[in-house]
């Protein structure tokens, strides 16, 4: 899908301000992390969302854009039977003047900066309470640089899932408008693979009994958080379709209605689900709710009905709370945040969605069929990529924290000091027993 | 289990790139693309049942 936007035209102004709202995002996913981990591991969690956001951007600008790439920038190609299917962009290592200034593929690198750093905080969610830094650092590190660079190249950087359209007649070729797949699904699998390798938090299974429930600390941090990232994702789909999905200024409207009613579904739908099922709603599962509706809708903002926007983002909601209990019960992941379900589930569905509900122009089969190789993908190629990468980081440095850091908290045992040193609600969080 | 249960993920892939690049008919390679996905879940059904057996379980 070639972009919409070119270099001073009222496209490029708008992207500018749009791709400036996304770091709001990356705030409102910090805070989330940080309300929904354990009240001793507070400090450590915020922390270490703005460590794994300044290595993934250091990196990303060093490295990963070189591989990611943009429409019509050089790359290189796999040739099939006469086509040409590329794989990896070509260009020098390190952002040049002439990529950040003035070009379409300078607003593209600045989205993509603060988007791998949206998805790196993905697991460190995860991994709240247990998970190292150093390790965290060295993981966003190499997401930057290998798995996330590569599928953004085939998804928004002229790569083949983009060719499928052209070369297949499926569709338009795999559609993601702002990174349901490249940023949301590349993250929820990396926290997948993360929470298996690290392992569940002391305490958390027992035999013979239902896993222990480990409430988050903070709901309002949680639930302001989800209010935080709706800004931001008004700037991440807004920017994202324009810059990727091909759409014009005229389409934001559209955009940031879609986006609002599929996070609204989602969370209307999770209050109802866990209203029944426990007879009051619950707070975490509702935050999880809206953000699995704006994962949702980072897939099809552009190219649905606000109706169609609605519909999907309920489904997701109602799928949230056993979708959690699926992963905890049955699947032996520890997620203090939900991470995985609402950014992997979500993520996925929300492509799958597009094929389903969206109108792009194209025959629907077609569509379906691009969106279902864009998600074999994402599970085929992404998850063992991040699960080997991250178990290779494991053999040097330990993702998980030795059992007297869990014991004291990863406040004191990483940082020296809680995160509310004279606020204390629960003493024992703090001091060592 | 985990092993085989990532190959497996990978070999799903495999088949659907293959069904994309060696099928020209479109009902063979939508077909194939739907098994390649078939064998994918069944990997991370291997996958998700290895982890859940290695779990680290408290008494």
């Amino acid at each position: 899908m070639n972009p919409a936007v070119q270099p001073f035209d009222l496209n490029y102004a708008l992207c500018c301000v749009l791709v400036l709202l996304i770091p709001l995002a990356l705030a409102g996913v910090a805070l989330l992390n940080a309300g929904l981990g354990r009240v001793r591991s507070a400090a450590q969690a915020m922390l270490g969302s703005v460590l794994l956001i300044a290595v993934a951007a250091v990196v990303y600008t060093i490295i990963g854009f070189s591989f990611t790439g943009y429409f019509g920038l050089p790359q290189h190609s796999i040739l099939i039977k006469g086509q040409s299917f590329g794989w990896l962009a070509a260009l020098p290592l390190g952002l040049r003047r002439w990529q950040i200034q003035g070009s379409p593929a300078g607003l593209a690198a600045l989205f993509q900066i603060f988007a791998v750093g949206l998805a790196v905080i993905i697991p460190w969610g995860a991994g709240a309470d247990r998970w190292r830094l150093r390790a965290g650092a060295v993981s966003a590190a190499l997401f930057a640089a290998i798995t996330y660079p590569l599928f953004a190249h085939w998804a928004w950087g002229g790569g083949w899932l983009t060719q499928l359209g052209t070369r297949f007649g499926m569709g338009k070729g795999f559609l993601d408008a702002a990174g349901a797949g490249a940023i949301h699904a590349t993250g929820g699998l990396t926290a997948l693979a993360i929470v298996w390798l690290a392992g569940s938090r002391h305490g958390k299974y027992h035999i013979g009994h239902p896993p222990s429930v480990f409430p988050g600390h903070n709901m309002v941090y949680a639930l302001y958080g989800g209010l935080l990232a709706l800004a931001g994702w008004f700037g991440l789909n807004g920017a994202g379709a324009i810059l990727f999905g091909g759409v014009t200024a005229s389409s934001i409207p559209l955009i940031a209605a879609n986006t609002l009613l599929a996070a609204s579904g989602a969370f209307l739908a999770t209050l109802t689900v866990t209203s029944l099922r426990f007879g009051k709603p619950d707070a975490s599962l509702c935050a999880n709710g809206w953000m699995a509706g704006l994962v949702t809708s980072s897939a099809i903002c552009a190219w649905v009905s606000p109706l169609a926007a609605l519909l999907a983002g309920a489904f997701i909601g109602c799928a949230v709370p056993p979708l959690a209990e699926l992963l905890e019960l049955y699947c032996g992941a520890d997620d203090p945040t939900g991470a995985i379900t609402v950014h992997a589930g979500g993520g996925l569905w929300g492509l799958l969605a597009l094929g389903l509900l969206g109108y792009t122009g194209a025959p629907r089969g077609g569509q379906i069929l691009a969106q279902l190789v864009g998600i074999a993908t994402l599970l085929g190629f992404v998850l063992p990529l991040t699960y080997a990468l991250n178990w290779l980081i494991g053999r040097f440095t330990p993702h998980r924290v030795a059992p007297e850091g869990e014991r004291v908290g990863m406040d004191m045992h990483e940082l020296g000091a809680g995160a509310y040193p004279e606020f204390v609600i629960h003493a024992d969080d703090f001091f060592l027993r | 289990m985990k092993v085989p249960g990532l190959i497996l993920l990978f070999v799903g892939w495999l088949l659907v790139l293959a069904a994309l690049v060696v099928l020209p008919a479109a009902a063979a390679r939508d077909a194939f693309i739907l098994a390649g996905l078939l064998v994918e879940l069944l990997g991370l059904g291997l996958l998700v049942r290895a982890q859940y057996d290695s779990r680290e379980v408290s008494r």
